[in-house]
């Protein structure tokens, strides 16, 4: 299958390896991925924080790298909120709702797309499993605990299929971990008090290590870990998946 | 349009900045921790409560019924006060909160009033009905044990439902030992309740007249519906010679048989049990006795008439969202500095005065929590958006909020600006996790979060350099 792998603004620059990784977990898949998707940024940063007009240069830059695909996949659960509900409104056109229609989060992709909601592999570890806010409750991509769901969803799936990996129980399955993009500099104490709380319960359960399918909620955790010097391993989903099924 | 009528009207009137409120309230780590469990441990027993096969349909009948009712509010209002008034209940209309008052202080002072009896209303808060018949020399006690707590200390309610959530039982206990002559360090919640119940009945028993809220209106009945789990809306109504029930129009609904659903769905959220203790519905003034109902506006037709954001009159005041956000429970009910706190509270104050009340739609990670816990369906998260889309319209972003999109923008949008940028900035990033006069003035670094260290090369430039990316 040819798909694009469209990289967010913040994973080209700080996280270059979660891209690789899920470059590479692609084409392991068997898929033909494009790098030609050009535009840098969907206008997330601007779009949430009320700013929409000048969020619209970016969203329409990003509408417009994706017309030529079928399948556009990134590895953010949060940027694939945002296209798909916001860029239909902030690009008026049929750009974007094609873009919408034609964009999805990895696990997702893997899961529905590619077919294989379980791959061959092994990660013989104890994982904590966080899901961005907009992928677990904007995307649905996991149970919620305020429907009153188990955890689920195509990451569940896929982590829980590896050999020898067990998904630690939380206090607080789905609590946010207090990123919120601009929230992150604009309440900088209440953002750092809940990645906080987020940690202790990851720690408190003897994960091992972290796993994310939104690098930006890892960019927030890792760097109050960092601080207080936790051996917490932190992972975006892509890198576990490429390490679990070498 | 609505928002600029508020932006004519609040220009001068100061910012009041969250941030810096939720700064304050996290000093004291240990206190902030223990506020977010207590206030974690009602959302766990409205899950448990809440956990009925049947849920989800009943949260689409509440918002249904609500949205039924808001639809036809005029006519539901009327046939509301037709009926009472058949009944011998006195309805009274007041337009705001000066009228409300006014309306309240003319049936006490025409009746020779001179103490009140007050059960837990939010709508006498929002009005500030207190102060105004304190200032006219009338006593007023507010009755529930919560709201007494924060009367004694001279507090505002930090919570729509748990008014002294905030409150240890140790600091009651000095509170009780001061005003009520409790023995000092007595701070078994069973004595001092004890000691309240009788402090708190005297002012029942002896009120000249009862000042109630409501939690709904019914028009098909012209009765009024009051839910306490202390009975102490009951016992001041039913003894007092003249009971006032202040009440927000929104609180309207049309028939008896939609409190089968909006009963069940009030308790379970709000504090997690199937019912609360007292359910009344009051539908005639007692023998002997005169009952007057004030139907206040105070803002609500004006919400009704902004079609983005009507689904906030829906609200029934449960208080889950604010027990589900984890902003409010790490920041407590006054760093929103408005009569209600909690994601509710940060899409309601906006429409009294968006200039004021700017920082309170950024009070969220947009998590989305409180629109799942909502038991009428308000989607919160995507007022809040609203709220911030109608700051940046208005020129009212937080500070720094509108100069930093304005550069960002552009640059997201160009990949060559893009490159240009994230190399320097990757270069900057050394600099700014090595040096700590700038990591105590980084927002990013200052409350104790590293900075990433960053890579030699971003993904473009590595899939350029091995040819992947011509």
């Amino acid at each position: 299958m040819r798909v694009a792998l469209a990289v967010p603004c913040y994973v080209d620059q700080l996280r270059p390896q979660a891209a690789r990784a899920t470059l590479t977990l692609l084409e392991r898949l068997g898929c033909t991925v494009s790098l030609a998707f050009d535009a840098p940024c969907c206008g997330q940063p601007m779009s949430n924080a009320g700013a929409v007009a000048d969020a619209c240069a970016g969203a329409g830059a990003w509408a417009d790298s994706a017309q030529p695909f079928d399948h556009v996949v990134m590895p953010s659960g949060s940027c694939t909120h945002h296209v798909r509900h916001q860029l239909p409104r902030l690009v008026a056109d049929a750009r974007g709702t094609h873009a919408a229609r034609v964009t999805y989060e990895l696990c997702e992709f893997i899961a529905g797309p590619l077919g294989m909601p379980v791959l061959a592999g092994r990660f013989p570890q104890r994982v904590a499993m966080h899901l961005g806010c907009h992928a677990q409750r904007g995307l649905r991509a996991g149970g919620s605990s305020e429907l009153h769901q188990a955890p689920s969803g195509a990451m569940h799936a896929l982590l829980s299929g590896l050999e020898g990996l067990s998904i630690v129980p939380l206090t607080r399955a789905d609590e946010c971990c207090g990123f919120g993009g601009s929230f992150a500099v604009g309440e900088p104490e209440l953002s750092v008090a809940m990645g906080r709380s987020r940690l202790a319960d990851y720690t408190a359960h003897d994960a091992e290590v972290l796993v994310s399918s939104d690098p930006s909620c890892l960019l927030h955790l890792e760097g109050i870990a960092a601080h207080h010097g936790s051996r917490l391993r932190t992972l975006h989903i892509a890198e576990l998946l490429e390490e679990a099924t070498r | 349009m609505l928002a600029d009528e508020h932006i004519l009207m609040s220009t001068s009137l100061p910012v009041l900045s969250h941030p810096d409120a939720a700064k304050a309230f996290l000093h004291d780590g240990e206190r902030a921790a223990w506020h977010d469990d207590a206030l974690w441990y009602v959302r766990s027993k409205r899950d448990r409560a809440t956990d009925l096969p049947e849920w989800e349909a009943l949260r689409e009948a509440a918002s249904a019924l609500k949205a039924h009712a808001m639809s036809r509010l005029a006519e539901l209002l009327e046939a509301f006060e037709q009926r009472a008034t058949a009944s011998g209940i006195v309805v009274h209309w007041a337009r705001d909160a000066a009228e409300h008052n006014r309306i309240v202080l003319d049936i006490l002072r025409s009746t020779g009033v001179k103490r009140v009896a007050k059960s837990k209303s939010m709508l006498t808060e929002e009005c500030g009905l207190n102060p105004c018949l304190e200032a006219a020399g009338i006593e007023v006690v507010d009755t529930d044990l919560g709201e007494r707590i924060v009367q004694l200390a001279h507090q505002p309610p930090s919570h729509i439902v748990i008014p002294a959530i905030h409150w240890k039982k140790e600091e009651i206990a000095q509170l009780f030992h001061t005003a009520m002559g409790t023995p000092a360090g007595e701070s078994s919640p069973d004595a001092l309740a004890g000691v309240a119940r009788v402090h708190l009945r005297d002012a029942l028993l002896h009120a000249d007249a009862a000042i109630t809220g409501a939690n709904a209106l019914v028009a098909e009945t012209g009765g009024v519906v009051v839910c306490t789990n202390e009975g102490n809306a009951d016992l001041g109504m039913h003894s007092a010679p003249v009971h006032i029930a202040c009440v927000g129009i929104e609180k309207i609904i049309a028939t008896r048989d939609d409190l089968g659903v909006l009963l069940r769905v009030l308790a379970r959220s709000a504090t997690g049990q199937p019912v609360t203790a007292y359910t009344t519905h009051v539908t005639a003034p007692r023998a002997g006795s005169a009952m007057h109902v004030v139907l206040v506006d105070n803002g609500r037709s004006a919400r009704l008439a902004d079609a983005e954001m009507r689904s906030a009159l829906h609200c029934i005041r449960c208080g889950a969202c604010l027990n589900t956000c984890p902003i409010y429970r790490r920041s407590g009910g006054y760093s929103y500095n408005h009569v209600i706190p909690g994601p509710i509270g940060a899409i309601l104050a906006p429409a009294v005065n968006l200039d004021a009340h700017r920082t309170l739609p950024f009070a969220s990670t947009l998590c989305g929590s409180c629109g799942d816990v909502c038991p009428v369906k308000i989607d919160i998260p995507a007022q809040l958006v609203t709220w911030r889309e109608r700051s940046a319209a208005a020129g009212m972003l937080p500070a720094g909020y509108a100069t930093l999109f304005k550069r960002l923008g552009p640059l997201l949008a160009s990949r060559t600006r893009f490159n240009r940028a994230g190399a320097w900035a990757r270069r900057l990033l050394p600099v700014l996790r090595a040096l700590s006069f700038l990591r105590r003035l980084n927002p990013w670094t200052r409350p104790g979060r590293d900075l990433p260290v960053a890579p030699a090369e971003s993904f473009r430039e590595w899939a350029k350099r091995t040819g992947r990316l011509s």
